[in-house]
């Protein structure tokens, strides 16, 4: 059995800053496990620029980004392990983990850092009818074979799924010399960035069919084609609207799960909304000492967000292994109401906030000039003006510890439409 | 002559309408924004639309086969797809550091293409 005081699961952006952050808070004996060939994360296959600029005020590419992490990590000299996998983690903090090196081992960590990410939701999750020939892909192992192994999944390409992934990989599709003929969304709105939008379909005239799904699939060993169908508002087919793409290429781009099958079987809870762990001020699971930050916790679009949230975990994963457990104080419940998805955290334990606490939301559906309310129970703390609000992208809110404890046992988030 | 074009400078994502004139003290009118980025944005995006390329090479003698690079600076958008050729001829062989010229002022733009990361020898 190795001891450990903090291990970190996952060596992505998230775990690499957690790590980093708990190195700087004082702690020495950190293991970082990585089930990959090399430290990044998904960062690697996110050859696109548009990263970092939040935290390093440059719009860097998804390498440079995580290289930077990766350069930092190294210089604190923080332990490492490769191709080795994380199988199993107990209530107790026991961790069962496999390598090619060096086979099974046990470790015991009196702090665990969960920063598994999260995977693509695959066609089996949303059920296309048809037939299941080959040249169906989610759109990320796509942009895995296309950006690093050198491999071009197909000649003649059907999107599903608008979001940032699926818009970025219709534009690398174009520029390794694919035919793309359509980017088809199941929504009104796409839940990609306007800048996607313009420069990686209108900049090579690929349609964006909102309103439209997929309903059969044809092909027998390879892929032939997608019969496309514009929905009605309860998002049922409308017969008479059925088109046929050819294709040899079907990416799927609809979604993301976070990858808890670890947090389960450790007894962490789960919330039902975002698919990860329940956590408080701390960052901190159902489970005390197991911690968990980034994807794995909610899915995030932006990298910059990921390294602030996954930081602030590494500070509390430090504080828990070295400060003797103190009183936390009233716990606050934090409470999405109309329009709002999730809030992460989901509970604030106020001897546990410095100065004030960022939360992170998500709303349910596209907003424009509107305002976003913070209460506690009845009292408004706060009223924040937007221009725009959309599912597609999170929403961070800093709030005063003060407001907090003013009030009462619930802090609420909603927005208040016509507002001005 | 109208077009309309879609601001980025911001979530909204106006639709921008520019009407090009052929006389007068403004040489565009231009209606649809919501604030003045996008004027800005607009005629830019008329007269000179640039893009950084992202995109990636061959390399030899690295866990991976292929290795991202990018513009070092946008290049004009017509030029992309030339630009791309250029990027194709070429095999790399490892190791690589993060910011090394792959090619310098990529066909006369000024713009270097640049490692966006680093690539270590397979140890043999
Ligand atoms: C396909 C795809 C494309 C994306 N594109 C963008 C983008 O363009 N811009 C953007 O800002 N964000 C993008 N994102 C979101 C992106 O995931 C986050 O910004 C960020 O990478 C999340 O960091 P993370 O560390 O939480 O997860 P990841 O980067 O996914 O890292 C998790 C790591 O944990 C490892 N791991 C998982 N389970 C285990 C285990 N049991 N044992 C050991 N190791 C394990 C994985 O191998 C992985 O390296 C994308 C996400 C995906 C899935
Ligand atoms: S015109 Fe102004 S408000 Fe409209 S998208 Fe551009 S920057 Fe945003």
């Amino acid at each position: 059995m190795y001891n450990y005081d903090i291990v970190v699961v996952g060596g992505g952006p998230a775990g690499l800053a957690a790590a980093i952050e708990a190195r700087k808070n004082g702690v020495r004996n950190i293991l970082v496990v990585e089930r990959d060939r090399e430290l990044g994360g998904i960062l690697n296959q996110c050859i696109h620029n548009g990263f970092g600029l939040h935290i390093f005020k440059e719009e860097l590419t998804g390498p440079e980004y995580a290289e930077r992490f990766i350069d930092e990590f190294h210089r604190l000299e923080i332990e490492y392990k490769l191709d080795t996998m994380v199988l199993n983690i107990t209530e107790d903090k026991t961790m069962k983990l496999v390598s090619s090196e060096y086979g099974l081992m046990h470790v015991k960590a009196k702090a665990i850092i969960l920063a598994m990410g999260c995977r693509e939701r695959t066609r089996g999750a949303i059920n296309i009818p048809g037939t299941r020939p080959a040249g169906i892909f989610s759109a990320g192992t796509a942009q895995r074979f296309v950006n690093m192994e050198g491999y071009m999944p197909g000649k003649k390409v059907v999107i599903l799924g608008s979001g940032d992934i699926g818009l970025i990989m219709a534009r690398t599709m174009v520029w390794e010399g694919a035919k793309v003929s359509a980017v088809v969304e199941l929504m009104p709105y796409s839940g990609g960035l306007t800048r996607n939008i313009v420069q990686c379909l209108e900049d090579f005239d690929i349609p964006l069919l909102l309103n439209h799904t997929i309903i059969n699939i044809k092909g027998d060993e390879r892929l032939e084609g997608v019969t496309v169908a514009e929905v009605d508002s309860s998002k049922k087919a409308i017969k008479s609207t059925e088109k046929f793409f050819e294709c040899d290429t079907l990416l799927l781009s609809v979604g993301l799960i976070p990858e808890n099958e670890l947090s389960i079987n450790a007894g962490i809870e789960l919330d039902r909304k975002t698919g990860g762990a329940v956590v408080n001020e701390s960052m901190e699971t159902s489970v005390a000492g197991i911690f968990a930050c980034g994807n794995v916790l909610h899915v995030h679009d932006l990298v910059d967000w990921v390294t602030e949230e996954s930081r602030k975990t590494g500070k509390s994963a430090a504080k828990y292994v070295y400060e003797q457990p103190s009183e936390g104080g009233r716990t606050i419940e934090t409470i999405a109401e109309e329009g709002i998805s999730y809030i992460v955290p989901h509970e604030i334990r106020t001897k546990k906030v410095e100065d004030k606490i960022d939360i992170y939301l998500r709303v349910d559906n596209i907003y424009e000039d509107v305002i976003l309310l913070i209460k506690t129970d009845s009292k408004i703390i706060k009223r924040i003006k937007k221009k725009h609000l959309a599912p597609g992208e999170m929403e961070s809110v800093s709030i005063s510890i003060e407001d907090i404890i003013s009030g009462g046992a619930k802090l609420t988030v909603e927005i208040e439409k016509g507002g001005q | 002559m109208r077009q309309t074009i879609t601001c980025i400078a911001c979530p909204l994502g106006c639709r921008v309408e520019v009407e090009e004139k052929s006389q007068g003290e403004k040489k565009y009118l231009i209606s649809g924004h919501k604030c003045i980025r996008g004027e800005k944005y607009a005629i830019e995006e008329i007269t000179n639309p640039t893009r950084v390329l992202t995109y990636t090479v061959k390399i030899r003698n690295a866990n991976l086969s292929r290795l991202p690079i990018k513009t070092d600076g946008v290049i004009a958008k017509g030029l992309l797809f030339s630009c791309i050729e250029e990027i194709d001829k070429i095999e790399l062989q490892a190791p690589i550091r993060i910011g090394d010229v792959i090619i310098e002022n990529v066909l006369n733009t000024g713009v270097d293409i640049v490692a966006s990361r680093s690539m270590n020898a397979i140890k043999i």
